[in-house]
Parts: C-alpha cells; sequence; structure tokens
C-alpha cells in the first residue's frame, strides 16, 4: 500500500500548561474522509490546530507526519504550501481586506507564482455560484461582518479554490443551514477523489447524511476512543456520547 | 534573506536616508541669534513689515515656555544653540528641472518628484533645507488666476493678500514654535484660488532636509476663495543622521464660503527629525476643509491640525494615520472648534505602534454657545503590534451648546495571533501577513488618497512591516 498521506502517532498536546491531547492516533490514507465525532471539549478542534501549526499549543509528545515527512516541524505557512488545509471553525475577520485580494495573495504564496487575473476570475466566479454566494462578497473585506453561514461557505470557497492534499474540516457544518449544509456538503462529494484526504469534524450526524464518511472515530478527553465505519455515526446517533464517557473496557464490551 | 540578516535590517528600512555633499550658497552659524533673524530678512529682500513681524516672534519665543503636555522629555532635549536656522542651498527657484543644482535635482529624481509632476500634478514646489529650489504650476491654472508660490515670492509679489492673512489663523503667540516659525520661517507655499475656480487635480509641495543639525521652518498660507476648490499634498524626507535636526512648520489655511479645500500630508522624515507643526484652518459658510494626515516617519511628532468652523453649515473632516516604530513616538491628534450653527466634524484616527513606538491621540472637539445643531464624530482605532509598544488617547471635549450630537469612540486591538494564524494557514509567510493586517488597518485612510500615493503608502508600510518580521 501506498505511504498514508496522514499519520497522527500517540500526539500529546497543551494549551497554557493543560494537556488536552492525551495520546491521539489516526491515520488518514489519499481518497479517504475520515469523520472525528466526539463530545464538547473532547479535543477535536485542538487536533485540528495542532494539524495546521497554531502556535498557542505545545505539542508535548508523539509525532505527525504528512506524506512521510514531519509535519510539526513545519510553520503553518509551510503546511499550507505542503498541501494542507484548515477550514476555520470561527474564522476571524481581517477589516480592510477584500476577499478578491486575500483569495490572490493566498493562491500566490500557495503556487509560488501570480495567477491570471482573467483565471482568477473565472475560477472566482464558478465557486460563488456553486456556493450560492452573491458575486457583492468579491469587495467585502475578509469575514468582517458576515454571519455564520457566510463564513461556513468562504471557507468553503477558499478549500474549493485551493485544491488541498489534505484538508481538515472543523465543524464546518455548525451554523449552517439545512439549504446551506447541502450546498456545502454537494461541494465536498465533488471534490472527493482519490488524491485528496479529509478530516471532517463534527459533533452532529447530520452533515455525515450528506457527506459519507469511509471511516468515523470518537473522540473523547484527549484520545480517539473508538473507531469505526459510518455505522459507528448511527450509533452515536441514536445514543448520544453518554456510553463513551464509561471506562475503555466497559466500551469495548458494549460494542 | 536569512532570518538572520532580516533581524539585523530592523529599522534600517529607511530608502531615503542618503544626504547630499552639501554645497549651499549661504548657512547661518549654529543657535539663533536677532543677527540670524536680520540676516534672513536681509538676504530675502524682505519689507520692514515682515522684518518687524520677525523680530517680534524671535522675542516671543525667546519668552515662551516649552510646551507642557506631550512627550516633554524628547522636547526639553532640544538643543535649539546647535541647530543652523537658514541654510540656502541654491540662489533662486528654478521653473525647469534643468536649471537646479545636480545633486539636488538627483535627490529629487530619487525621491521620483519630477515624474510625479508629469504624471499626474497640477503643479510642484520643492523645498531643500531653506528654500524652494524648483517651482512650476500648469499654465492653464495661471491663466484662471490661481497662485501657487513659494512664500517668499509670495511676500514680494502678493504683499497685501499676506499682508492681510498671515497669522490671522495663528498668532504668533499661539505656542512656543509658532513663535520660533515665525522669526525665522523660509520657504513654504502661498496659494491663492479665486472664486469659483476648481482646481481639479492637486498640488504638492515636497520637502527635503539635507543639512544635519538642520532646521527647517516652512510657512504656508493657502485661501481658497468662494466657492472653489483645491486639494493640496506635502510629502517630507530627510537623510539619516546620528544626531537630530527639527522640522517646525506653521500651516494656515483659509476656506470663504463654500469652498472645498483638503490638505493631505505624507510625513515621513527619518527618525532624527523632530516634527513639531502648528496647522490650522477656518471655514467660513458651507466651506469644507479636510487634513489627511498620514505620519509615518520622525522620531517625535507633535501635531494637531485643527479646523475652526467659524459659519453655518461648515465641515471639518481629520483623516489621520499615524506609524510609531522603535524609537518614535507620534503625539498626534485633531481638533474642531464649532463656532457656528449646524457645522459639522469627523476625526477619523488610526495609529500604529511596533518595536517599542508610541503613538498618541491628542484632541479636541468644542462646540460654542449657540450653535445649534453642531455634530461631531471621532473614531481613534489604535493596533499595538507587540507588548513594548504603547498607545493613549486623550480627548477633551468642551461642549457648551445643549442638544447637539456628539460621539466619541475609541479602540485598542492587538495584531491578533488569530489573524496571523488564519493567513498563515491560506500560505502567506508571518511578514506577508502582518503586511496585510496593517494595510487593512490602514484601508480608510488609504482610499482617500490618489491611486498613486496610495500604492506609494502600501509600499512604506511594506517596507516597515516585512523587513522587521524575522
Amino acid at each position: 500500500m501506498s505511504q498514508p498521506l496522514l499519520e497522527v502517532r500517540d500526539l500529546h498536546a497543551s494549551v497554557e500548561g493543560k494537556e488536552i491531547l492525551k495520546g491521539v492516533s489516526l491515520t488518514v490514507n489519499r481518497g479517504q474522509i475520515h469523520a472525528l465525532m466526539g463530545p464538547n471539549g473532547s479535543g477535536k478542534s485542538t487536533l485540528s490546530c495542532v494539524l495546521m501549526g497554531h502556535p498557542t499549543y505545545e505539542v508535548t509528545g508523539g509525532e505527525v507526519l504528512y506524506k512521510g515527512k514531519d509535519l510539526l516541524e513545519m510553520a503553518a505557512d509551510e503546511r499550507a504550501r505542503a498541501g494542507v488545509f484548515l477550514a476555520f471553525q470561527y474564522p476571524v475577520a481581517i477589516p480592510g481586506v477584500t476577499m478578491v485580494n486575500f483569495l490572490r495573495s493566498s493562491l500566490k504564496a500557495l503556487r509560488g507564482e501570480d495567477i491570471k487575473p482573467a483565471e482568477f476570475r473565472k475560477a472566482f466566479k464558478e465557486k460563488l455560484a456553486e456556493l450560492n454566494i452573491d458575486e457583492s462578497f468579491a469587495t467585502r473585506y475578509v469575514n468582517d461582518g458576515f454571519s455564520g453561514g457566510e463564513k461556513k461557505r468562504f471557507e468553503m470557497l477558499q478549500m474549493s479554490l485551493i485544491k488541498p492534499e489534505l484538508a481538515i474540516m472543523d465543524e464546518t457544518d455548525s451554523g449552517l443551514d439545512i439549504d446551506a449544509l447541502r450546498i456545502v456538503s454537494d461541494n465536498v462529494n465533488k471534490m472527493r477523489g482519490p488524491d485528496m484526504g479529509v478530516l471532517l469534524i463534527t459533533h452532529y450526524v447530520r452533515i455525515l447524511n450528506h457527506i459519507e464518511p469511509d471511516v468515523v472515530h470518537v473522540m473523547v478527553d484527549g484520545r480517539i476512543a473508538l473507531t469505526g465505519g459510518k455505522e459507528l455515526a448511527h450509533k452515536l446517533e441514536a445514543q448520544g456520547y453518554d456510553w463513551l464517557t464509561k471506562s475503555k473496557e466497559e466500551v469495548a464490551a458494549s460494542v | 534573506m536569512s532570518e538572520a540578516a532580516i533581524i539585523q535590517d530592523i529599522g534600517s528600512n529607511y530608502e531615503y536616508g542618503f544626504h547630499d555633499v552639501e554645497k549651499s550658497v549661504f548657512k547661518s552659524g549654529r543657535g539663533l541669534t536677532r543677527e540670524i533673524v536680520e540676516t534672513i530678512s536681509e538676504m530675502k529682500g524682505e519689507p520692514d513689515w515682515m522684518r518687524q513681524f520677525r523680530l517680534k516672534a524671535l522675542d516671543i519665543f525667546l519668552k515662551k515656555p516649552m510646551p507642557t503636555f506631550g512627550n516633554t522629555a524628547l522636547l526639553n532635549a532640544i538643543d535649539f544653540d546647535n541647530i543652523f536656522y537658514y541654510v540656502k542651498p541654491s540662489d533662486r527657484a528654478e521653473k525647469s528641472w534643468d536649471d537646479v543644482p545636480d545633486d539636488i535635482k538627483n535627490t529629487f529624481n530619487k525621491i521620483g518628484i519630477p515624474e510625479a509632476e508629469q504624471k499626474f500634478l497640477a503643479g510642484v514646489s520643492a523645498q531643500y533645507d531653506s528654500e524652494v529650489v524648483y517651482h512650476k504650476m500648469r499654465s492653464s491654472l495661471v491663466d484662471q488666476g490661481v497662485i501657487f508660490l513659494d512664500m517668499d515670492t509670495g511676500v514680494r509679489e502678493h504683499p497685501d493678500i499676506v499682508k492681510k492673512y498671515i497669522s490671522t489663523v495663528i498668532p504668533i503667540a499661539d505656542n512656543k514654535f509658532s513663535a520660533l516659525n515665525s522669526a525665522v520661517w523660509s520657504g513654504g507655499s502661498f496659494i491663492y484660488v479665486p472664486e469659483g475656480v476648481h482646481v481639479e487635480i492637486p498640488l504638492q509641495a515636497y520637502f527635503r532636509i539635507n543639512t544635519e543639525n538642520m532646521g527647517q521652518f516652512e510657512r504656508t498660507l493657502i485661501i481658497a476663495d468662494k466657492g472653489s476648490r483645491v486639494h493640496y499634498i506635502e510629502g517630507c524626507t530627510a537623510p539619516v543622521y546620528t544626531t537630530d535636526s527639527l522640522h517646525s512648520a506653521v500651516v494656515e489655511l483659509i476656506a470663504m464660503e463654500g469652498a472645498h479645500l483638503r490638505y493631505t500630508t505624507i510625513q515621513n522624515w527619518s527618525k532624527n527629525v523632530y516634527n513639531l507643526v502648528t496647522k490650522r484652518a477656518v471655514a467660513y459658510k458651507n466651506a469644507t476643509v479636510e487634513w489627511v494626515d498620514g505620519n509615518l516617519g520622525s522620531k517625535l511628532t507633535m501635531k494637531y491640525p485643527a479646523i475652526f468652523l467659524m459659519g453655518e453649515g461648515a465641515r471639518g473632516e481629520t483623516l489621520s494615520v499615524a506609524f510609531a516604530g522603535k524609537d518614535q513616538h507620534q503625539d498626534a491628534g485633531a481638533k474642531m472648534v464649532h463656532c457656528a450653527p449646524n457645522t459639522t466634524s469627523t476625526v477619523l484616527s488610526k495609529s500604529i505602534s511596533k518595536d517599542g513606538g508610541r503613538a498618541t491621540y491628542r484632541g479636541l472637539v468644542e462646540v460654542q454657545k449657540g450653535c445649534h445643531g453642531a455634530k461631531s464624530n471621532v473614531r481613534c482605532d489604535a493596533l499595538l503590534m507587540d507588548e513594548e509598544s504603547r498607545t493613549d488617547t486623550y480627548p477633551t471635549m468642551k461642549i457648551d451648546e445643549p442638544g447637539v450630537s456628539i460621539e466619541h469612540e475609541a479602540t485598542v486591538s492587538k495584531v491578533g495571533q488569530e489573524q496571523l494564524f488564519y493567513l498563515m494557514s491560506r500560505g502567506l509567510s508571518e511578514g506577508e501577513a502582518t503586511t496585510m493586517i496593517v494595510n487593512g488597518f490602514f484601508e480608510p485612510f488609504a482610499k482617500e488618497l490618489p491611486l498613486e500615493y496610495a500604492v506609494e503608502l502600501n509600499r512604506l508600510i511594506q517596507l516597515e512591516m516585512e523587513g522587521s518580521v524575522g
């Protein structure tokens, strides 16, 4: 089998001295969509931040290999240029910077060369239409005054323009109404292919009815408590997360 | 560039820090005496009233105490005895760049003035140390009766207008530095726009200090007659020296009924220049005055452009940005004085402090009794780039009329780690990300500048930001 896209091995990470990740291990191969589920506070978003290289989080143990290379050695911008993308749960506003300026700068940085204006305009317009985003967005400032749903759709727009190899989607479904959820899901399904791996972080099963995962992980208290197929998601939908907070042995026995 | 080289580069990105070998045709001794004031007046061939004006101002300067606000430690470190008060670089202001001495011409070429003149300016004045060395305006404006001269020529050719208006907006005794300027002023611009004339493209003056320990004291007077329009732009740079120079201008603006007068400054002095400037405007009935004030350079700037709204319906606007880097204190602000009913004022101040730099907003909004219907809106946004830097806001309000609308809002933000992380996660380097955030912060200011200046501003910010991120 070919080299895994992402290998997380016994990853420990802390923020302000408090350990949040307590030994996470998982492997994502190209072409796969992994759902990472779990109750609030279990460390899902921390994992996404650590994988993207957020400076606040301190890795205290374990390793992360991306295409066989040490991901943790790289700064956030290097990870981005290597093909890693994070769709943020709470994207920040950058006042005074227009969407178009931001997108073009980003694409230029990622590709190492300027994108031709005509090529950019065409791709941008297509994505706006696909994601049902108004064209006036072009001149608005990045995430400034956007509704929660608008921010999420803008994250998706970036993801589909950037075409990452590893996409980490951090609760992209939260705050989306049913129509927006369908649009976002369609977009991910369209991008889905043999080259891209996706780590889809979610609290709810809802999005998994639109995007079918290959693997489902459940994270509890900073560890992967359970890994299974898509049927695991339905079990969670029916039973909630409470049963998972029991001891490991009990969990194993109850499956 | 390696990280070490980039770190070494911090603060050395100032690209106008070169200087020419000094070849002045006259240079006063160091220090200020009655004799020097008389020499300046004599060399300029001034009428007696101007000579008396200067001598009176000298007496006031010598008696006046230093300001007791602002950065008093830096202010009191000024050594008035070490300054050259008058350095004459050439014999006259030329109308063709070919006639300007080569060194000086090359300097202005490097700064890009002749090129800008050809492309998008209606008139240009270039001052080098104490005197204007080049001056020209498009002939179409001459035909319409527009006067755009260096101030010295203004005194010679239009003594009646100058005598009528000079120091009417800023009295000699306004403050110690307005008195100093009145005593030793040299150069600056004199502009008169006749009734109803619209000067559609900007007039620009460029100020360059070359001599070490130079004091540059330009004096500017702009009169926009009824219903006229004019936009004046000034830019400034100086060489990097280890000892200090002083720039102390007095700028008086008069906007008659219905006139529209905009004054834009891109101040980019080197970090050894004290920039202590008094700027004030009066706006009569339905007139508009706008100060667009960018402070990027200097060691200490103290400047609070003021607008006195004298006539009903007058409007004042100040839009200012300040960039305070290592060893810089930008103490800037705005004053709006409502002296008539239904007058409006707007202040937007944006500052960035970085590498231990300090930015201060000092402002005044005054509404005098009887000014019903007055409206004022003040907004100050400060951005702190790191923990060593500092920002302060000192707003003063004197409201003597009930029921007027006064708003004041101040924000302080830090360049968020979250913003940097977001942009870096999209592939931008830390330097590129910081520049993007800072340019975005300055965007409300940049969009008020003519395109060429907005581009220049962005480029200067890029130089300041990107060289200094490790």
